[in-house]
């Protein structure tokens, strides 16, 4: 796992709900590949042209808030997002990306320091948050040993694949 | 410790537990619903084979009842394959309704339970003092592969209840101005609990209104503790031995908070969130172009019965679409045999099948860009029922009906001349069939 991440921000609100990472008229999709064009649709339908993989994403409070669509993260996770950081997060959006691999860091006030476009590094390791660009700093709430761990192994699916995969 | 604590507690095989702490816990029911066909990709991915208990899992067709593109329609045959090879045999297929009513009509929802669905709204399940907790599709297949889910022991906050209602001011009422206060964010990664003198009064119905929408204040889960009212919901529903668990009287919750509900006015939820929250009488007047009533949060026999008092022998404004959705099959056949479908039916509604329907903008009811819907549904996000440019307001079925009644925001007391719910006899409603 990479535990270094540098990246250009991309600068969302309080309560961006799962409707509007990902509408629910595109929820019957289910292919990574098609899903990933309506990443971020509900708020910014320009998102997925301008936005790169490695790309970093931050907002306020409870981001990825509502629905417990998966497709919210499989969207981010398949663009390529390089982490998202946030003042907090919704729960099973939380948990979700988690699962697939995706870093995600609870950094209070981190909204108010960045600006779309800012080149953020972000030290996964001690949650050290460097905005290259204004020079800001923000510490990260360390993740948690568990957190880690699922990351480190690439997301819940290789691990469980690893300890429960049955052969028969 | 907490009751939720303890149940936590038993599904993990400790003894004790404490906040924060992350336990591994035997989940007693995962529900899978036809929005997550991802959940058996990801069981695959995961090199799945034979998921680990067939009776512990079940799939309810309710977002796309019945498919409407044939992209859904294939995804529904995937699962109802999944089903059959993997011997699943609660498949409760697009005729039954919403997952939530559908497993507490049909008896699978008990107190004491942990209960893991792929939908949000599952801390409704606190209405029957279960533990209910929603998930994606990764974390749902691995508890079909392991039949367990980690979970971090979330911090408890009671909401103490006190007073009678008002004419007209239901349990969503109360839980809008709860969650206005406290705002959509407050209890992320947190429990909440119901006490208090009104809590006991109400119906499971309006119980599970409260807990339903503990999701929009970012709850975890939420609990009441069961009385009587729950035993007698539960009597000939539930065929099996459950264990009642009771928190402890010194457990010290996170933060307490009370209010009396006698003081509350009728509520709504403005665009575009679910904590804007003013009182009713500010929007008065304002047009409406669809009025909902139905979903997981508003769809049950009691609140089809205080819309079919409002309508009785009147009609639906002639600028109003009113679309009903009965939350499940159950509701629908109670409601039918009740008359209130007749009612609502003469009044000009629209009835659609048991499901969510457009309460998530996929199909049966969708807005066009400048129209305004008033909704006893949970959600009022922007784009959540259609275009983003359409406004939803979030209130109670009786707010929805008297807005249906008059083509714009009315005051739904003027309506009613009995107080709150007391006036209903449906606490209690049938089995289907």
């Amino acid at each position: 796992m990479q535990k270094v991440i540098r990246g250009k921000a991309f600068v969302f609100g309080a309560n961006i709900d799962t409707d509007q990472i990902y509408p629910g008229r595109y929820l019957e999709l289910t292919d990574p590949h098609e899903v990933a064009k309506h990443a971020m649709e509900g708020i910014d339908p320009g998102f997925v042209k301008e936005f790169q993989s490695g790309d970093i994403v931050i907002a306020s409070t409870n981001f990825g808030c509502g629905s417990s669509r998966e497709h919210a993260a499989v969207a981010l996770k398949a663009v390529g997002i390089g982490a998202i950081l946030a003042d907090s997060f919704g729960r099973i959006f939380y948990r979700n990306a988690i699962n697939l691999g995706i870093p995600l860091l609870v950094c209070p006030h981190i909204h108010g320091l960045v600006r779309k476009g800012d080149i953020l590094r972000i030290d996964l390791t001690t949650g050290l948050v460097t905005n290259e660009t204004s020079g800001a700093t923000a510490q990260a709430q360390p993740l948690s040993d568990y957190v880690m761990m699922i990351l480190e192994r690439g997301g819940i699916k290789p691990m469980i694949k690893k300890q429960y995969g049955q052969k028969e | 410790m907490h009751a939720i604590e303890k149940i936590l507690a038993e599904a993990a095989g400790k003894e004790s537990v404490t906040t924060g702490e992350i336990v591994n816990c035997h989940v007693d029911l995962a529900e899978v619903n036809d929005l997550y066909l991802q959940t058996i990709r990801s069981f695959y991915e995961m090199g799945g084979k034979k998921v680990q208990d067939p009776k512990k899992i079940t799939f309810i067709l309710d977002h796309y009842a019945p498919a409407s593109t044939i992209q859904q329609a294939e995804n529904q045959k995937q699962m109802r394959e999944f089903c059959r090879e993997q011997r699943i045999e609660l498949l409760f297929d697009v005729d039954q309704g919403v997952c939530h009513q559908v497993m507490a009509d049909h008896g699978l929802v008990y107190p004491g339970m942990v209960l893991v669905a792929t939908d949000s709204h599952t801390t409704i399940h606190g209405a029957f003092g279960a533990f209910g907790t929603g998930v994606g599709a990764t974390d749902l297949a691995t508890i079909m592969i392991t039949g367990k889910l980690w979970f971090r022991l979330p911090e408890i906050i009671r909401i103490n209840l006190e007073g009678k209602l008002p004419k007209g001011v239901y349990a969503k009422d109360i839980i809008l101005k709860v969650i206005g206060e406290l705002k959509a964010d407050y209890a992320v990664y947190k429990a909440v609990e119901f006490t208090g003198p009104a809590v006991k009064t109400f119906s499971i119905s309006e119980r599970m209104t409260l807990c339903n929408m503990t999701t929009e204040m970012g709850a975890k889960t939420s609990y009441i503790q069961p009385d009587q009212n729950t035993f007698d919901f539960l009597k000939g529903r539930v065929k099996r031995d459950y264990k009642i668990f009771a928190s402890d009287p010194d457990y010290l919750y996170g933060a307490e908070h009370s209010y009396d509900v006698s003081k509350c006015q009728p509520q709504l939820a403005a665009p575009h969130s679910v904590d804007n929250v003013h009182p009713l009488e500010e929007f008065i007047g304002k047009p409406v172009q669809q009025a909902f009533l139905g979903t997981c949060t508003g769809g049950r026999v009691e609140d089809l019965a205080v819309a079919a008092r409002i309508l009785k022998g009147k009609k639906v404004h002639p600028g109003t679409r009113f679309l009903i959705v009965p939350a499940s099959k159950g509701v629908l056949l109670e409601a039918m045999a009740k008359g209130y479908m007749q009612t609502l039916v003469e009044a000009g509604a629209t009835f659609v099948t048991p499901g969510c329907a457009a309460c998530l903008g996929t199909h049966q009811g969708i807005l066009a860009a400048g129209e305004t819907c008033i909704s006893a549904s949970s959600r009022n996000f922007p784009g959540r029922m259609g275009h983003p440019k359409a406004e939803i307001y979030i209130g109670s079925p009786a707010s929805v009906a008297a807005a249906a009644l008059e083509g714009e925001i009315a005051d739904p007391t003027q309506y009613l001349d009995c107080t709150g719910i007391s006036f209903l006899d449906t606490d209690v409603h049938r089995l289907p069939g």
